[in-house]
């Protein structure tokens, strides 16, 4: 995979292309402010970005906009943002413009090389990447909506799963139950929401942040 | 004209205690230099004559939005004028001419000037009304002593020529005598020059010291304005001393909690860290199993740690409100809500950080409330800036009940602008800001910023709740809102 990094921190950079490189991948561009990362995005057009949120020269959200900038000149321009916290309200712009191929995570997460590589790979190929603290604090909001108070406790813990990306097994591994399980309840959450049952995972995950989005 | 009439320098005026009201007793009523001092008067007035034909130009142009630079300057030559007659005034009379102006706006403070013009009280609109009013009234007094001495002065040109001129002209009269030969004319020479001690000893002193009381009457405040003028400020001050110690408490409980939590939470977590590390390194050769575990504590303990330090500083500063600025914030806050939350925003810019902290805070609490204790299902919030008006009034309803609204700060006169957040929700209703700690809590902090807080919240809902922050916006816009 070809992968712009846009990050001030000299040794976060450092350590992502380190990491990036290790397993594999390929670092086409390494940024560290927003207007060098839209013109990266647009000239080299990688497969995959990761960008934090804060970035020079006004430290407050120039990643967050020159991703969604990019993403609509290039719809569909897989993007993973990094930050220190996790902003609903960016959530909820970054999934407006389109929920393939994006995250939102914690730079907590990069402690975790391998799975911080999964998340990546699993942006890059249209998926869609969701930190756990994003989807709980939009969980807490539609909590008191009718269709949601329907869903058990193990539906909703299942439906937050979902939001991040996880297939069954993932689930199953995540939440210590069997996968037969997994697919019964999401077998119950579906026609709670009132969303048609689909085959496969992006479709399922499509579906979920659309109505997180909603 | 003869003006040499006092036969000394003139003295200066001694340097007197500031005290009692009635003239002073020493002030001898036939000053040597009244005669002069009237003169100057009178000069002054004609240049208030002149000023106040430009003012009231400048003001007719204003009004109808025309040339609004004009205004500016014609109120600061008023002020001129003024400043130099209450200059004479004090160094003559050796009395205090207090002059409380309100801070001049500069000139492109269109609006604020308009306020203090369009006050129908203050030192400007006293210096207005005496402009306009001087060349004439002021005018009069100040000629009085100047017309004596023409009269006295046409006298003795009647006692010289009278008797010629009344065979050319049939008759003249000079005041009651009708000059027709010598004793006549003789009289009126008399007559004449009784007239020029009369001007000097009597009546010029007369009319400096009653042009004074004149300019007292007119431009000084009065008893009863200086002393509402001082109530206000006690109360004011008043005001003051209990906000500032409210904003005191809470900052240092604030920062009580800051070191607590960071205290308990952060540090205790990273000491933990350290002991777990510690263990693993005397463990590595003996018991890898065990190192593996001890790892995973110490990565737990470390994300818990970051989590905890996160939380705090969305107490403290959260990164969107100083990202984004308050709209965005108060949307943020609305997306995590449990209530359905509708926010309309129209802010043209920021306002300043710490009324947009406070502000936000404040919706954040209420936002909680609602969610806790209305049963409501639906909220909606409205933030609005209203630009400084001219006739600002504290009156905040918006056609609602006013329901148990306290206003704790007093605010007279024209205002920065206001900050007006309405937070709305369908629940039951029953809130009542003075048994809620939390709407005291709120109500304080924005006392800090002169803010109101009016709930509005009758048994069965709807409950709204309104802060009112007078506040410039000032930063420039950074989002679309």
């Amino acid at each position: 995979m070809r992968v712009v990094l846009a990050e001030d921190h000299f040794l976060l950079r450092d350590g992502l292309a380190r990491l990036l490189t290790a397993f594999g991948h390929e670092v086409a561009a390494a940024v560290d402010n927003g207007p060098e990362l839209l013109a990266a995005l647009m000239d080299l057009r990688p497969d995959v970005a990761i960008v934090d949120v804060r970035l020079p020269p006004g430290f407050s959200d120039e990643g967050l906009r020159a991703a969604v900038e990019a993403r609509g000149r290039v719809p569909g321009l897989p993007v993973l943002l990094l930050s220190q916290y996790v902003e609903p309200l960016y959530a909820h712009e970054l999934l407006a413009t389109g929920s393939e191929g994006v995250g939102y995570v914690l730079k907590d997460r990069v402690s975790n090389g391998a799975q911080f590589i999964g998340t990546i790979e699993r942006v890059a190929r249209g998926g869609t990447a969701m930190d756990p603290e994003v989807i709980s604090q939009l969980l807490v909001r539609k909590a008191r909506d009718t269709a949601m108070a329907a869903l058990t406790g193990r539906e909703r813990e299942v439906l937050e799963c979902l939001a991040q990306g996880r297939s069954n097994a993932g689930i199953a591994e995540a939440l210590f139950i069997s996968e037969k399980a997994v697919a019964k309840h999401i077998g119950n959450i579906f026609p709670k929401l009132g969303l048609p049952p689909s085959d496969t995972d992006n479709r399922r995950v499509l579906a979920v942040l659309a109505y997180l989005n909603h | 004209m003869p003006t040499t009439t006092d036969p000394q320098p003139q003295p200066q005026p001694q340097p007197r205690p500031p005290g009692p009201k009635k003239p002073h007793p020493t002030r001898s009523p036939a000053h040597p230099g009244a005669f002069t001092r009237s003169l100057l008067l009178w000069g002054l007035s004609l240049r208030a004559l002149w000023v106040s034909l430009w003012t009231t130009h400048a003001h007719l142009f204003f009004m109808s939005g025309l040339r609004a630079k004009l205004l500016p300057r014609a109120v600061k030559s008023v002020r001129k004028l003024a400043d130099r007659q209450r200059q004479l005034a004090e160094e003559w009379s050796g009395r205090d001419f207090p002059a409380p102006y309100p801070e001049l706006p500069s000139a492109d403070q269109g609006a604020a000037l308009r306020a203090q013009l369009a006050s129908r009280e203050g030192q400007v609109w006293r210096d207005w009304r005496w402009a306009n009013l001087h060349p004439y009234v002021g005018g009069l007094i100040a000629f009085a002593p100047l017309a004596l001495v023409l009269s006295g002065v046409w006298g003795l040109l009647t006692a010289v020529f009278g008797v010629r001129l009344s065979q050319e002209w049939d008759s003249i009269w000079y005041l009651f005598v009708p000059v027709q030969n010598w004793p006549t004319a003789a009289l009126a020479g008399v007559l004449g020059a009784l007239q020029f001690p009369l001007a000097f000893r009597w009546a010029a002193p007369r009319a400096v010291s009653l042009h004074e009381r004149y300019l007292r009457a007119m431009l000084a405040p009065s008893e009863d304005e200086l002393r509402a003028e001082m109530a206000e400020m006690a109360h004011r001050i008043d005001h003051l001393t209990t906000t500032r110690t409210a904003a005191v408490d809470t900052q240092m409980a604030e920062i009580r909690r800051i070191e607590r939590d960071l205290h308990d939470g952060a540090q205790a977590r990273l000491v933990a860290m350290g002991m777990t590390l510690d263990a693993a390194e005397h463990l590595l050769e003996s018991n890898p199993e065990a190192v593996r575990a001890l790892l995973a504590e110490a990565r737990e303990n470390s994300t818990k740690a970051l989590q905890e330090l996160r939380d705090l500083v969305r107490g403290i500063h959260p990164p969107v409100l100083a990202d984004r600025g308050l709209a965005d914030a108060v949307r943020s806050l609305a997306l995590i809500s449990p209530l359905r939350t509708e926010v309309r925003a129209d802010l043209p810019a920021r306002p300043e950080p710490p009324v947009e902290s406070a502000a936000y805070f404040a919706v954040s609490e209420l936002m909680t409330n609602a969610a806790k204790h209305s049963g409501a299902g639906r909220a909606r919030i409205d933030i609005s800036h209203e630009p400084a008006r001219p006739d600002y009034e504290p009156d905040i309803d918006t056609g609602t009940d006013r329901g148990t609204g306290t206003d704790t700060a007093t605010r007279t006169g024209p205002t920065p602008g206001t900050l007006r957040i309405k937070v709305t929700d369908d629940g039951r209703g029953g809130a009542d800001a003075t048994r809620g700690t939390g709407l005291r809590g709120i109500e304080q902090r924005l006392a800090t910023f002169d803010g109101v807080l009016t709930v509005s919240s009758p048994l069965g809902g709807p409950t709204t709740v309104t802060l009112e922050v007078p506040c410039a916006l000032s930063s420039p816009k950074t989002t679309s809102c």
